[in-house]
């Protein structure tokens, strides 16, 4: 169903990080961008669609005043706006946000740092651009910042802080169908597991709690309503968002699930796990039965890498990315 | 033997290991090892140091890599300590010490979630990330390419509480099952084998973490670079804080006396001499990458004490943030090396 293309080389190695690779597509410009984050820096590749240019950059972690720390970056996601697009990059200090072209930080917000460390570590987490202007942020205490970004300029406020999970956010992800007439919004995910379903507004209102079972979730989707979430145990959850309903449950991976991802338009799913396996599969959605099918399409195996990251690089699932802990590549497919 | 198992795990040394801080660097954790490795008579140069620093980061990366589970980054680190206990089984100071080491990290670790041990588990992949080197042990018993990476496999055993891949299953909205399908793994995957022990004392199961060297003669082993590995020759602002943080180490570190004046013990991880010279001056000079090494590991615990430590150095790695000192002084490098002349 796929095959491999010509892999893009990037100046380091990935990290072993939940959901370590973001693309943007840039139509107007035939271009895709690509982020993949290696300890405290973020690596930044532009590739044209004719595959003959590619460039390059790197963004590095942001320490306010002290020289001497380090802060590892835990993720780099693009958030796309009707208005704008920004990249937003998480660490162990803060949030920066910059043009999603990566050449100018356009918001800065640091986060509370003790004195002395401490045994829980601090970090943020989970980034999901939502509805018309918002981009939220998980930070490891659990709590979700809603900030308020503005059609243009610098002005971005934090609007809201969401205080529902008490463990560390994993992952954030929002309603992707382009669909108006779903409820939720945004659904976020944490380390031990449970899930929260929200409606986004002025006050973003908690719509359901879908209690988790002792074991991360680090990956989650929101589609047509359906929430889609990834384990630590490999296994593959398909709930309905707004009631909890559990539709399927798969058991993918003989490993932890590190990526998830969905093509919007044709109800493609990706699943990426540290097995070295990456497989794609099909979601059928029947409303008036209210029933969710899960049909497994292909499977590619990266010998001997953990893989971490693995996003659609279209809206159909026509082609797909795949970045691996320790490789200095990102590994594409296309469908033949 | 006992010399740096009694260093190793000396009670101040690992109440501060104990403590949460940030991870080290390549540069730190060598100078600790290496101050360890120096607790006995047992005298290393350079050249041979950087070698079995080599060999240990590739097997600490080993097991770090494979380990099925986050939380079995805890067995790992107990088959090291039972065998640790094992060989100082008859010197009572020195197996106090071991026992005492391990219930406190019993106390410290068991509490964590399966999300914080992977969280920790990327932070110390993070540290060991990008080291290539082939180690021809490693090669032999074909867990590690001619690349210089560790082999992935796709069959056996699930870790425990993993389900077997392979299955889908559909609910009706009343939660009811309704359909169940299978679908091609692309490996073949069975059933987990019994969980190991968390306790003090027990059968970890795991294989990880256990001796590496089959025999009891010694083992030839090689380690070779992969692929250039570059130097970062850079002024690095953490250097201060790192040397801070050597310095409180070693000045929890039990000091013993070596007589300077016997030559002690020299070990030779050259075959001839002529070559270790030739090793040390190419390497001095700085003139490019090392060549092969060959260490004739003779007291094969060595290693494995060594990477005891830097798993355990390791794994208090990610926990929280490094403390800002706003009141150091500018000394801070001419103490630790006043320090560092009285031990």
């Amino acid at each position: 169903m796929y095959h491999r293309e010509k892999s893009i080389q990037i100046k380091n190695s990935a990290s072993s990080l939940y959901n370590n690779l973001s693309v943007q597509r840039i139509a107007p410009r035939r271009l895709t961008y690509f982020t993949v984050v290696h300890a405290n820096v973020v690596n930044m590749v532009s590739a044209s669609w004719d595959g003959l240019n590619y460039s390059h950059r790197q963004l590095q972690s942001k320490e306010p005043n002290v020289a001497t720390s380090t802060s590892l970056i835990m993720q780099a996601a693009f958030c796309v706006l009707p208005s704008r697009d920004l990249l937003v990059v998480t660490s162990q200090k803060g949030i920066q946000m910059y043009e999603s072209d990566g050449s100018i930080m356009v918001y800065w917000h640091a986060l509370d740092t003790p004195e002395t460390p401490t045994a829980q570590a601090v970090f943020a987490r989970g980034i999901s651009a939502v509805w018309q202007n918002y981009i939220c942020v998980g930070v490891s205490s659990g709590s979700i910042l809603v900030f308020d970004i503005p059609t243009k300029g610098s002005n971005i406020t934090l609007s809201e802080v969401l205080e529902e999970h008490k463990d560390p956010i994993t992952d954030l992800a929002s309603e992707c169908s382009g669909s108006q007439e779903c409820i939720a919004d945004l659904v976020s995910a944490d380390d031990v597991g449970n899930i929260c379903v929200w409606k986004s507004g002025e006050e973003f209102q908690l719509l359901n709690k879908i209690s988790g079972f002792d074991m991360t979730c680090s990956s989650v989707k929101l589609w047509k309503g359906t929430v889609v979430a990834g384990y630590g145990t490999g296994q593959i959850r398909i709930y309905e968002a707004v009631t909890g309903i559990l539709h399927a449950e798969i058991n993918a991976h003989a490993r932890w699930i590190y990526s998830l991802d969905i093509a919007p338009f044709s109800g493609l799913l990706l699943s990426a796990a540290e097995d070295s396996l990456v497989r794609v599969w099909h979601l059928t959605l029947t409303p008036e039965t209210n029933s969710v099918e899960v049909a497994h399409l292909h499977n590619e195996c990266v010998t001997d890498t953990q893989i971490c990251g693995a996003k659609f690089c279209d809206g159909d699932g026509y082609a797909f990315a795949v970045t691996g802990y320790d490789l200095s590549e990102i590994i594409r497919y296309t469908q033949t | 033997m006992n010399d740096i198992v009694g260093t190793m795990f000396n009670k101040s040394f690992m109440d501060e290991l104990l403590k949460p801080q940030q991870l080290y660097s390549h540069r730190t954790l060598k100078t600790v090892l290496t101050r360890i490795a120096h607790a006995s008579i047992m005298r290393l140069n350079p050249a041979s140091m950087d070698r079995l620093y080599e060999l240990m980061i590739m097997a600490f990366k080993y097991q770090v890599f494979l380990c099925p589970r986050p939380k079995d980054l805890l067995l790992i680190s107990y088959n090291h300590i039972d065998t640790i206990r094992e060989l100082v089984k008859e010197t009572p100071v020195a197996l106090n010490q071991v026992e005492e080491a391990h219930r406190k990290i019993i106390e410290v670790y068991t509490s964590l979630s399966e999300g914080e041990f992977q969280l920790l588990r990327q932070t110390l992949l993070i540290f060991l990330q990008d080291s290539h080197i082939r180690v021809s042990l490693f090669m032999k018993n074909k867990v590690q390419n001619p690349n210089g990476r560790f082999v992935l496999s796709t069959s056996g055993p699930v870790p425990h509480g993993i389900e077997v891949p392979g299955l889908i299953r559909m609910f009706d909205d009343k939660g009811k099952e309704v359909t169940r399908s299978e679908f091609p793994t692309g490996g073949s995957y069975t059933s987990p084998i019994r969980e190991g022990s968390f306790e003090l004392h027990g059968d970890r199961v795991i294989r990880l973490g256990l001796n590496m060297y089959t025999v009891n003669h010694p083992e030839e082993t090689h380690t070779s670079k992969a692929a250039p590995v570059k130097a970062d020759d850079t002024p690095n602002l953490l250097a201060k804080e790192e040397l801070n943080q050597l310095a409180r180490l070693m000045g929890s570190m039990k000091s013993e006396s070596t007589p300077k004046s016997e030559p002690g013990f020299r070990i030779n991880l050259f075959t001839t001499d002529e070559e270790e010279e030739e090793e040390e001056a190419r390497t001095a000079g700085g003139a490019g990458e090392p060549l092969f090494g060959v260490i004739n590991i003779q007291a094969m615990q060595d290693e494995q004490f060594a990477t005891q430590l830097a798993q355990i150095a390791g794994q208090f790695a990610d926990e929280g943030e490094q403390s800002d000192n706003p009141g150091s002084s500018s000394n801070k490098g001419d103490d630790l090396l006043d320090m560092m002349d009285q031990l």
